[in-house]
């Protein structure tokens, strides 16, 4: 699962993949024309539109990638770096940035690149720039209030707008779309092309069908978490959905007689867990199971894991999205803590048994030793506690 | 006609945007460059005047945040790659020329102040929007984060609204 940073690409490394990258960065921008500022500046005059067609190709590119790499669990959006919201900074800032377009030229990445190949304007933008952070610096307190003013946290647009991810992207990648055919339109006109902007050609068919696939594939990979909290509270779906049950008397068994091969997951509240923590279980949240790095406990071979939700539509509920999301060897609780508790820990031996069968009275038997033996383990065991994440969101940005 | 020079605009852009996922796939964060400079300006100071920087709250703040030198840093690290690359490709594609770009109505010491001016202004703003347009606007775009996407429509829709008034240096 990625990101690969730090577990699989160690920092120093990331350091060379930086390199890297950055050369790939710069071959591009320089091959797309965004080493020279005229034709930068040309999409606010709109003799030339070339940045607006790279920088949204390349933007809902790269959004439908995001969200079909988390769709398939291969990216952890909790790990990857949101650009935080600052709503007062975000829009002055941007709106400085947007007078320093048209006045300058460039923005920082194609000034780099510029000034790599020699334009001398972009050689002198790149100073002011620098000038520019150390102004900012240097009159820092004046900028501060502003700067963390209106604090959002790390919401992304769609949440804010309310619509879900899937239907974001696709309207995003039409709106594109249609951007770049209505700047193609003030582009001839700008530069007295008399052509039709559009022509039904091969080439501008198919750029239409690949956007219109780009578009339409954002609802093929729905946000899994989304749907899977959704899908998990809805009972037909769970009534009828196939789990393996572990029963409170073959948990008490393999409790009382230290099982190692058994792993606990609690799912409970963790003031009930901490009341009463079964031995060597570990808290965990539903939450954890689609993040990288708690949910590698689960994979790990040679152990059954065992997940206890508080009552049996939770314990269901839980195993549906740990059954869906892909984890092997997973026992649910039958009936949750709840029957736990009643069959077991509660168990009350007044209630004699009326029948003779023979195999209701080992089960008496057995609970009864259990519900004495039980509670002891329980008072006497360390709970791990909740699961450990070590690994924090990475912090990116500029 | 010049365009046929460079690269298709949807292709570049499908290369570009390829290159970022990669990024966030491997990195966990996208691609930049104003960071860049303001390693460089935190590492300027912070060797020439290191007891102004020590007593001072944006670089004081700085260091909080970042170990080591500022300099090794992951953008810096980028933006040096991003050097080597558009050097590549310009001598590829035999575009290495000193040259100063300007629009046909207006000087050279006019054009040099303007990008004088230009660039700081980016390195004022790119400190207020967390990012450029690379670090905030495209890779904020790309993980749909809400700040980044504001502030991409600050910049193009701040760029529209200006550009009237500085027609004279470019057309």
């Amino acid at each position: 699962m990625g990101p690969l940073v730090p577990d699989i690409i160690g920092n120093d490394l990331n350091f060379i993949v930086a390199l890297v990258i950055g050369i790939l960065f710069g071959m591009i921008l320089e091959q797309a024309g965004f080493s020279t500022s005229k034709k930068l500046v040309g999409l606010f005059y709109g003799y030339d539109f070339t940045v607006l067609r790279v920088f949204f190709t390349a933007g809902v590119t790269a959004m439908v990638g995001v969200i079909a790499l988390a769709h398939f669990g291969l990216l952890d959006m909790n790990l990857i770096y949101i650009n935080p919201t600052f709503l007062t900074s975000a829009i002055v800032g941007g709106l400085i940035m947007g007078l320093g377009f048209v006045i300058g030229g460039f923005c920082p990445g194609t000034s780099v690149c510029a000034a790599a190949i020699g334009k001398i304007d972009a050689i002198v933008f790149v100073i002011g720039a620098y000038l520019g952070v150390l102004i900012f610096a240097e009159t820092y307190p004046l900028w501060e209030e502003l700067y963390f003013a209106q604090n959002l946290g790390n919401p992304q647009l769609f949440s804010m707008l309310g619509i879900s991810q899937s239907l974001f992207a696709f309207l995003f990648v039409l709106i594109a779309l249609f951007a770049f055919f209505f700047v193609s339109i003030i582009e001839n006109k700008a530069n007295g092309i008399k052509e039709p902007a559009i022509r039904f050609t091969p080439y501008y068919i198919s750029i239409a069908v690949v956007g219109f696939a780009l578009a339409i594939s954002a609802f093929f990979f729905p946000n899994k978490k989304e749907s899977l909290l959704k899908e998990s509270n809805n009972q037909s779906i769970l009534q009828s959905y196939e789990l393996d049950y572990i029963s409170v008397d073959e948990l008490s068994c393999r409790l009382m007689s230290d099982d190692k091969r058994i792993q606990i997951f609690d799912f409970r509240s963790s003031e009930e867990y901490e009341k009463q923590p079964l031995p060597k279980s570990t808290l965990f949240t539903i939450e954890n199971l689609f993040e990288k790095e708690p949910s590698k406990l689960l994979h790990l071979r040679h152990k059954k894991n065992i997940l206890i939700g508080s009552d049996e539509l939770e314990a269901k509920r839980i195993g549906y999205i740990a059954k869906e999301l892909g984890f092997k060897n997973i026992r649910v609780l039958k009936g949750g803590f709840a029957e736990f508790q009643k069959s077991i820990l509660d168990f009350a031996p007044a209630s004699a048994l009326a029948s003779n069968d023979v195999s209701e009275k080992d089960i008496y038997r057995f609970r009864f030793r259990a519900s004495q033996r039980l509670p002891l383990l329980i008072k006497e065991s360390k709970p791990s506690g909740a699961v450990k994440k070590t690994q924090k969101r990475i912090v990116g940005g500029c | 006609m010049e365009n046929t020079k460079y690269m298709n605009p949807y292709y570049a852009g499908l290369l570009l945007g390829l290159l970022l996922l990669t990024t966030i796939y491997i990195t966990g964060r996208g691609l930049g460059a104003s960071g860049a400079f303001k390693s460089a300006a935190v590492a300027t100071v912070e060797s020439v005047a290191p007891a102004h920087a020590e007593n001072s709250k944006f670089y004081a703040d700085y260091s909080k945040e970042h170990e080591g030198s500022p300099l090794k840093n992951w953008l810096v690290f980028e933006v040096v790659g991003v050097i080597i690359g558009a050097f590549i490709s310009g001598m590829m594609s035999g575009r290495l020329t000193w040259k100063l770009e300007k629009g046909p109505r207006v000087s050279s010491k006019t054009r040099i102040a303007a990008a004088v001016i230009g660039g700081i202004l980016w390195g004022i703003g790119s400190q207020l929007g967390r990012g450029c347009t690379s670090g905030s606007a495209l890779s904020g775009l790309a993980v749909m984060s809400a700040g980044g996407i504001i502030t991409m429509f600050a910049i193009f829709g701040a760029a529209y609204s200006f550009a009237y008034f500085f027609r004279k240096f470019w057309i």
